[in-house]
């Protein structure tokens, strides 16, 4: 028999489409279609302005936004041949984690109630929520805050952001702890994921899948330790992974990570000043403050610039992997001396995961193809840009 | 980190392959980038991918950039990681606008199918030997290839295949029927 599963089906997480041949319960084949949320950003990118591109790949994958936009301007800067700020690079250490948390809790709260724990997503949706609201206090913005700017940060940190980020640390880990009483041991849960959506190590590596997959099935590979950048080698972390490659050793690492992200989060709290600079003093780039726009000459004709012809790039390409929550992720961006770019490419983790799902589903229950479309956790956004 | 200038990778590889024509152009970013010929590059994918002291088993990104008008005006690219060295490496193919082809590499990475679906889907550049060479993000029957710079961007185009299927009470009747005689 072939069932056609979505593209409206609410556990695709967006709108996948899988054509599935079924003999009885058992999945024979399986072919997914995908393009629906297809929006074009890449041949969009290429007519914006620099700065004007990071709203774009902030809706690329929606889950990491905050990871997308400071993949593209640590791209684009190292095209300009940027010092940046160290306390910069600090936040935006802060905020990527925040980020990576963010994500895997909505990872956790659907994957958990599609395999039937509802309110596992009714709690970490109201941690989630903390963390939107730290958006909003940063930039006034919760999903897509657009807070990254080439070159630096828009603004300053908010008064109060330390306390605010160490409230929700300091609430976030108990949680955590909770929502493990609710699944880890789960007897239903175990039987729902344990031994289903195996992957292994060589698989994986052929089907470049990378990030919490990959560290399911045993390869510990992480761009924050053999690539590091924003100075991750000097942070104190580690990089869980586990053998067996199952959608269960993918929830492990997954949870694992949310406890590694609370530590350099507080790591790198330590390390960020009340306030200082917030993004690089370089005229040419970065505009000037308010109050000496309205008062010198200079400072309005720089401003007008910025916001009418933005900056040019030099000639060159540039592509600084980073990882994000789904795995390395990043942009080959070129350009070709201009105010715009020529290319802007992301290297999107999802849609891999998308590609090597059909291996992971073929051969078993149809019951089992939900629990793998939530543990590979794909963001739509991702796979069709 | 190990790190390993091109020179020294371009003298590796030729090793590894003999006769083979290898081009190294400079980046501002400190990723080496190697130029091959597309004739050499599945002898030089399965080295890259095969020998102990290069091993870039993985293919993180199969892309494509148009320099149009320039000729030759496709750069298709493949970003390698090597992670058993901790070692990036960025190949690339020049095409003409004329003859968009190049040999497949998914026999060498399997990662490498949507990802050549895609560059053939926006692009139009054609992978000999594909497997399943069909488009991927766009329509079926979408005419031209969008990320190509002398694509037109303000164009408005309705795919065939977004316009509703329209069924008279007939038809529908009939079909109804068929369908329950069929499961008896």
């Amino acid at each position: 028999m072939t069932v056609n599963m979505g593209p409206q089906h609410p556990s695709t997480h967006g709108v996948l489409r899988l054509v599935l041949e079924l003999d009885g319960e058992t999945v024979r084949s399986a072919s997914p279609t995908i393009g629906y949320l297809h929006t074009g950003i890449e041949k969009t990118s290429e007519q914006k302005k620099w700065q004007q591109v990071i709203p774009l790949v902030e809706r690329m994958d929606y889950l990491s936004a905050q990871s997308n936009s400071m993949a593209f301007c640590l791209s684009v800067e190292r095209l300009l041949g940027l010092e940046i700020p160290q306390r910069v690079t600090d936040i935006r250490v802060l905020i990527a984690e925040l980020q990576r948390i963010n994500s895997h809790l909505v990872w956790l709260g659907t994957h958990g109630m599609e395999v039937g724990a509802v309110s596992v997503m009714l709690y970490c949706f109201r941690e989630r929520e903390l963390l939107l609201n730290l958006n909003e206090m940063l930039a006034g913005f919760r999903m897509f805050p657009s807070y990254m700017r080439v070159g630096g940060l828009r603004e300053d940190l908010p008064r109060g952001f330390h306390d605010a980020v160490r409230a929700f640390l300091d609430r976030f880990l108990p949680k955590l702890h909770e929502y493990e009483d609710l699944l880890t041991k789960n007897e239903i849960y175990l039987k729902r994921t344990q031994q289903v959506g195996v992957i292994s190590k060589e698989e994986a590596v052929a089907y470049a899948l990378v990030g919490p997959i990959a560290r399911a099935a045993g390869i510990d590979y992480d761009v924050r330790k053999y690539f590091p950048y924003l100075g991750y080698d000097t942070y104190e972390f580690a990089v869980p992974t586990e053998t067996r490659g199952d959608a269960y050793s993918r929830y492990l690492v997954r949870v694992a990570e949310m406890k590694e992200s609370v530590r350099i989060c507080r790591q790198a709290l330590e390390r960020i000043s009340a306030t200082g600079a917030f993004a690089v003093d370089d005229p040419r780039i970065t505009p000037p403050p308010k109050d000496r726009v309205y008062t010198e000459m200079e400072a309005l004709i720089q401003h007008f610039l910025i916001y009418s012809q933005g900056f040019t790039v030099p000639a060159g390409e540039a592509y600084v992997p980073v990882e994000g929550p789904r795995g390395e992720h990043g942009f080959y961006v070129v350009s070709d001396g201009t105010n715009r770019p020529w290319r802007v490419k992301c290297r999107a983790p999802s849609l891999l995961a998308c590609q090597a799902l059909e291996r992971m589903i073929v051969g078993g229950l149809i019951a089992d193809v939900i629990a793998v479309i939530g543990s590979i956790d794909v963001v739509m956004g991702d796979v069709d840009r | 980190m190990v790190t390993m200038d091109s020179v020294a990778l371009i003298a590796l590889l030729q090793e590894a392959v003999p006769g083979v024509q290898l081009e190294h152009a400079p980046g501002i970013d400190s990723q080496p980038t190697i130029f091959v010929s597309r004739d050499d590059l599945p002898a030089l994918a399965l080295a890259l991918r095969d020998r102990p002291d290069l091993a870039f088993t993985l293919l993180a990104e199969l892309t494509a950039v148009d320099y149009w008008p320039r000729e030759p005006r496709f750069e298709v690219v493949y970003i390698l990681v090597s992670m058993e060295h901790r070692r990036r490496l960025r190949l690339k193919v020049r095409l003409h606008g004329d003859d968009a082809h190049v040999v497949t590499m998914t026999e060498v990475w399997p990662a490498a199918n949507w990802l050549e679906r895609e560059v053939w889907d926006l692009y139009g550049i054609q992978f000999d030997g594909h497997p399943d060479p069909r488009r991927l993000l766009m329509p079926e029957d979408w005419e031209g290839y969008p990320l190509r710079k002398d694509y037109p961007v303000q164009i408005k185009m309705t795919p065939r295949s977004a316009e509703p299927l329209q069924v008279t009470e007939e038809e529908f009747r009939s079909s109804l029927t068929r369908d329950r005689l069929s499961r008896g």
